[in-house]
């Protein structure tokens, strides 16, 4: 085999406004003619950076310090930049994470790609076209010919992305860089789009450099795997060897922060552990257990969501969650999960049904007058994406105790002092960090704080739409094993929203599956994994990459 | 505080234009409020003998066709015009923040109601508007800062409504009614203190282009009258001594004109960094 990449102590910094940060300290790898590489890590290991380093794309505060990279024998750092177009595209080719975002919006996918071949070959644009349109057909878009015209906004995340495909393998490149492309998708596209993209580097003889956060994706589809962890690679090897011996304590950490069909929470518990959290003793007295006989706490009964649109968001839904129970809603995007727990909330109204809470009728108070009714301290939520859920001019302390404020009625002073440093200790949120605004936290910190907010009146019932979706996995590990634990202690019951059917097998003891509004399956956790009914639910299941026992191989 | 006032450093530091813009309209604040003990001469006193002397030791600035002295009535101008921008922005920024927030985040009939009466009054020329508006009002100070107060609102309402709007479904705003939070105060609360900042920019480019509408207004005769000093008037009734080669009559009142909307300008851009949050690490 041909070496085609060979990187040396590559070093790579950034000037910052705190000065100059070091984002790579000497990365070296090597990559030979058709070979797969796994790129793994967490956000901040660096391996995004590798990836831009080596197609020189870094931004202008990006400065490659130390270091070779040798591409096919030419040191790629010293490459001047004229010559770095001709290697760009032609030689070595990119995709990125987010497709929408990497196409313009205002050509057809069809010129876009055109654009792409004519860069490089000296092509009339109708020849351009042909071979655009052979490149459909290559990456299965259904439809070529009609498709070749289309723009962006009117194709799906996953076609997007296979456009983007289409693109990088427009000039047979030799190397193609894969950055995250499957983030963002659902399982079930990124199945087809992994797979497509596996078959097509193999049929070409390409090699591919995959860089995820997925352990699993990694594993099913590269040879070899690389970890990295705060710009310097920790482990590389074969990948199953990798996975069935890891050496170093980080890449052991990782395999046990990601959830598997077998994992259990105790698993995540001990990942947690290793990773340094230190939890505090159980807080607070379990509520007793229900009578037996007693009505369950929310009961859901035909619920219907019809925003105008061909097909109703929820339509027809009903299940319901005992006193202390948990109950995890799994779907893709479009399924109306988002919906569903959000009218849970009562914040948006229903068309119809009814959502019944501890034996009181709620669906029928207006949205926008359920911030008065006495339910509403009672249902609290836990939002997606940690960003976006905090107000940027609150620091934690205010948006811990805003709930507070405004449903107990608690005023500044020290009860209420007590009250916000008691639900941040049970978050895990160090009481040194309530001063800090949301800018200054990290991920898993404003998620934590988001928890806090949640947990602080110690409602009933707690809606968790898709709480960690945008962690990493050791966070992600940690939060969760939070989750359950808080469950345990305060007796409340979770509807758990996620995308990730490992995830709510864990926390969840019953399970709804959810496609295009409607249930498609319901059951207990292990028997919905075990024996799933439904040919959604087993496709689903499927689709989830795994990394054990074994790598599964690659269906061309 | 002090760590907005390290921002604030920091920003400056790296944008000196804005340090210079900040110190310009501090200045300009400083010379408006001790206008009335600062002035060489009295600004209104007229002395035949002393008439189109050009500026000399004694008159650093000249004097007009009636012997005043130009410094001190610029300076005495300072004050009524600050303030005449100063109250019509104010006015049109407070009205025009709270209606469009409403707007956005409610949308609906009112939405559209308030969007085409503000359509309405974009498509009035501006500054004939105002005039009109004086005009029919009363020649007074404080008819020019309604007139100028109404001509500014459409955009805050605009600006506040977008603002506002894209945020309405924010993951913090939904927090916020999960927290129990009534509309009112979700839109007063939550939603307006994350626009201001963006809000504060267009503030600062509004207090430029009032001062210049207010001057613009007693160019042509409207709103303040002689003999108040009033860098407006003070351009008018000296154009008529230019072509006689008197240029310090218009030079002077016209060079504060440009500079304070110059200083206001550039102010605002510097201000956006110091009051985002989000830019500060």
């Amino acid at each position: 085999m041909t070496e085609l990449l060979r990187i040396e102590d590559l070093r790579v910094a950034f000037s910052t406004r705190a000065g100059t940060v070091d984002a790579l300290h000497g990365v070296s790898l090597s990559l030979e003619k058709g070979q797969t590489l796994g790129l793994v890590g967490e956000s901040g290991s660096g391996k995004s950076v590798t990836a831009y380093a080596i197609t020189r794309l870094l931004d202008r505060a990006g400065k490659i310090t130390g270091g070779r990279i040798l591409f096919r024998g030419t040191d790629v750092t010293r490459v001047p930049e004229r010559d770095l177009r001709a290697l760009r595209g032609a030689a070595m080719s990119m995709i990125f994470q987010n497709p929408r975002a990497a196409l313009n919006p205002i050509r057809s996918v069809g010129d876009q790609i055109a654009d792409a071949i004519r860069a490089h070959r000296d092509l009339s644009k109708k020849e351009a076209r042909a071979q655009a349109l052979d490149l459909l057909k290559a990456v299965l878009i259904r439809d070529p010919e009609t498709r070749l015209d289309a723009y962006p906004h009117e194709l799906s995340g996953g076609m997007c992305q296979r456009i983007m495909i289409a693109m990088a393998i427009a000039c047979e490149p030799d190397l193609l860089i894969a950055d995250e492309p499957t983030t963002g998708l659902d399982v079930t596209t990124q199945k087809t789009v992994m797979d497509l993209l596996a078959r097509i580097t193999a049929d070409r003889g390409m090699a591919m450099v995959l860089i995820t956060h997925d352990l699993g994706l990694a594993a099913q589809y590269c040879r070899d795997i690389v970890v990295m962890e705060r710009g310097r690679i920790v482990e590389s090897g074969e990948t199953r060897a990798l996975f069935s011996d890891p050496q170093h304590p980080y890449t052991r950490r990782l395999i046990a922060a990601s959830p598997t069909p077998r994992s259990t929470v105790e698993d995540l518990a001990r990942a947690a552990q290793e990773a340094g959290e230190v939890l505090p003793p159980i807080a607070a007295t379990p509520r007793p257990a229900p009578e037996p006989g007693t009505p369950p706490l929310l009961e859901v009964r035909n619920l219907i969501k019809d925003y105008g649109a061909p097909t109703r968001a929820v339509d027809d839904v009903s299940f319901s969650i005992p006193r202390g129970g948990s109950l995890g809603l799994v779907g893709e995007s479009g399924s109306g999960k988002s919906t569903l727990s959000r009218l849970i909330c009562r914040l948006i109204d229903k068309t119809d049904g009814d959502v019944i809470f501890d034996g009181e009728a709620i669906g029928g108070i207006p949205a926008r007058d359920f911030h008065r009714a006495p339910q509403r301290r009672d249902i609290q939520i836990v939002f997606q994406d940690p960003n976006d859920s905090l107000n940027p001019r609150f620091s934690a302390f205010d948006s811990i105790a805003h709930p507070l404020r405004t449903l107990e009625g608690l005023r500044d002073g020290a009860t209420l002092k007590a009250r916000v440093e008691e639900a941040a200790q049970r978050s895990g949120l160090p009481p040194e960090l309530l001063t800090r605004f949301p800018h200054q936290l990290s991920g898993g910190q404003k998620a934590r704080v988001g928890i806090a907010r949640a947990i602080a009146l110690r409602p009933r019932l707690l809606v968790l739409d898709e709480p960690t979706a945008a962690l990493d996995v050791s966070v992600q590990a940690i939060i969760l094993n939070l989750l359950d634990r808080l469950r345990r202690e305060d007796g409340m019951a979770f509807l758990f929203v996620s995308h990730d059917l490992n995830v709510v097998r864990m926390m969840c003891e019953r399970v709804v599956v959810l496609r295009l509004g409607k249930v498609v399956e319901e059951g207990s956790g292990h028997s919905l994994f075990a024996n799933p009914q439904s040919a959604y639910t087993r496709e689903l299941l499927a689709a989830i990459p795994h990394f054990d026992p074994a790598p599964v191989p690659v269906q061309a | 505080m002090s760590a907005t006032l390290r921002h604030a450093g920091w920003v400056m530091r790296g944008n000196p234009v804005t340090a210079l813009a900040i110190a310009g309209v501090a200045l300009l604040v400083l010379v408006a409020i001790l206008a009335p003990w600062i002035t060489p001469y009295d600004p209104i006193a007229s002395s035949v003998a002393e008439a189109l002397r050009p500026p000399s030791a004694a008159h650093l600035f000249g004097t007009d066709q009636l012997g005043r002295d130009i410094l001190s009535r610029l300076i005495m101008a300072t004050r009524l015009d600050l303030m005449i921008a100063a109250s019509a922005v104010i006015l049109s920024f407070a009205a025009g923040a709270v209606i469009g927030a409403f707007c956005g985040y409610r949308g609906g009939t009112l939405d559209r109601v308030v969007g085409r009466v503000v359509d309405v009054l974009m498509a009035f020329p501006l500054f004939v508007l105002a005039m009109a508006m004086v005009a029919a009002l009363g020649n007074r100070v404080e008819n020019i800062v309604i007139a100028t107060a109404i001509i500014n609102l459409p955009f805050y309402i605009r600006f506040a409504r977008a603002e506002v709007n894209i945020r309405r479904d924010a993951g913090w705003v939904e927090a916020a009614r999960a927290g129990g939070e009534g509309h009112l105060a979700i839109v007063l609360r939550f939603l307006l203190p994350n626009v201001l900042p963006a809000m504060a920019v267009q503030i600062s480019l509004n207090l430029g282009w009032a001062i210049l509408n207010a001057a613009g207004l007693s160019f042509i005769g409207l709103g303040v009258t002689a003999p108040t000093p009033e860098w407006g008037i003070m351009v008018a009734e000296g154009a008529r001594f230019i072509t006689a080669g008197q240029w310090w009559l218009v030079a002077f009142p016209g060079l504060a004109l440009m500079l304070t909307v110059l200083c206001f300008n550039l102010m605002g851009d510097g201000l956006r960094d110091i009051l985002d949050p989000r830019m500060r690490t």
